[in-house]
């Protein structure tokens, strides 16, 4: 549908008002098309509007904060995200994502996903606790090392990838495609050493094995951070781990200072480091 | 474990057979489910059918003339579909699920490549040499026997 044809849009939205409703129902209402529209500027026009006690989250308005995940047209996505041309010019269905319940309207509640999460302790564990709390110098890593998990780093947490995912749709228990991109993502990570402690989760029925790779967390993505892809490779890592072939290593040294060279005397000292 | 006092919302078997529009792997996803309980369904009423044996000679003619109508000729045929698919299928999930064909973690640059593409020729070739074990065993079947 091109931008000019269109001069009214209509919205299809899910209410639930806890403190009034039992269940959700459908709501319609019609707003003109403006160019360039996003699903969540007709949100906001909506609210102004027709409907001010309509909830959602948002903050960002460019896909960075990762708040406003909401289900368009049957597809999990980003509203700020998603350009109303490019749903095909009909109806606006959004609804909030499945398979988390529903906080009011479209706020789904995430706390289940950061609950594990943070189980799966998404951040770099070391021994040494010294260099850690205060830092001498920066840890060593490869531009090849970077590459192994700066995809998985991506991740904006939106929950899209567990709206998706058919698993968790039908099984309560099963950690989801977001905290297990994130295990991955540490665990691929050579500053860190906590494969370990990590596997004690990992290896249960909350682990990767519940997934079997419908690949949906991946699609819809806003990210292209790709867990089905960090899933698949954990699981490698996990079956090399149980043969006793997974490499150990240790987590990388703190770089050295140059020692050698001497400074051109045009260039000006550098500002103190931040770390 | 933070209680939630929201609406549930799960989608439920909903999450495996609607609720958008899914890529093949999605379908795949849900086939391969669907062959499993129905093979699994399978091997209990073998274990059934034979285990009828133990209880006579008159008990196992009995149970063999059950099964030995055009209805079941059928099921067993739909076994066999169920088998070929999730057995060709099944070494598919096993190469995948072992980190293998998925790709290396890339640079995510818009428009983004998922592992999905690139396990896609994967995808294709086990549908083939299914759709191909499936017509040979169709000529089997129905015409040769």
């Amino acid at each position: 549908m091109s931008e000019k044809t269109l001069s009214e849009i209509t919205y299809r939205i899910r209410r639930f008002n806890p403190e009034r409703d039992s269940t959700p129902h459908w709501e319609e209402y019609r707003i003109p098309y403006s160019a360039g529209m996003t699903v969540l500027d007709g949100l906001w026009r909506i609210k102004e509007t027709h409907a001010p006690d309509l909830a959602w989250r948002s903050s960002c308005r460019m896909g960075v904060c990762g708040s406003c995940g909401m289900l368009v047209n049957g597809k999990a996505r980003l509203a700020c995200n998603t350009q109303v041309t490019e749903l095909g010019g009909g109806t606006v269905v959004v609804a909030p994502l499945p398979n988390f319940d529903i906080v009011r309207d479209l706020v789904p509640e995430l706390a289940p996903m950061f609950d594990t999460h943070r189980a799966l302790m998404p951040y770099v564990i070391r021994d040494d606790a010294q260099e850690q709390e205060h830092p001498t110098g920066e840890f060593w890593q490869s531009a090849h090392e970077l590459e192994q998990y700066l995809q998985f780093s991506y991740c904006i947490k939106c929950g899209c990838c567990m709206a998706a995912c058919p698993t968790y749709a039908t099984d309560a228990l099963y950690s989801g495609p977001m905290p297990l991109g994130q295990a991955h993502r540490y665990n691929s990570d050579t500053r860190d050493g906590g494969f370990s402690a990590r596997k004690r989760v990992l290896a249960g029925e909350a682990g990767p094995w519940r997934c079997h790779y419908a690949g949906e967390c991946s699609r819809v993505c806003p990210k292209g951070v790709d867990p089905a892809k960090a899933i698949q490779l954990m699981k490698r890592e996990l079956v090399l781990d149980y043969l006793r072939l997974h490499k150990e290593h240790c987590p990388a040294p703190v770089a050295k200072k140059p020692t050698e060279g001497k400074r051109r005397d045009n260039i000006p000292e550098a500002p103190p480091p931040t770390v | 474990m933070i209680e939630s006092k929201g609406h549930p919302n799960r989608l439920g078997l909903w999450g495996w057979f609607g609720g958008g529009r899914w890529g093949v792997e999605r379908y795949l996803y849900t086939l391969h489910r669907l062959t499993g309980l129905g093979l699994l369904t399978y091997f209990l009423l073998h274990i059934l059918v034979t285990s009828s044996r133990a209880l006579g000679q008159a008990s196992w003619e009995w149970a063999m003339g059950t099964v030995s109508g055009p209805l079941f000729k059928f099921g067993e045929y739909l076994v066999f579909v169920a088998f070929a698919f999730h057995a060709i299928n099944g070494i598919r999930l096993g190469i995948n699920e072992l980190g293998f064909g998925v790709g290396p973690p890339i640079e995510p640059v818009y428009p983004y490549r998922t592992s999905l593409d690139f396990q896609r020729p994967l995808v294709v070739g086990v549908l083939l040499l299914a759709a191909i074990i499936v017509v040979m065993g169709t000529l089997n079947f129905w015409v040769l026997d």
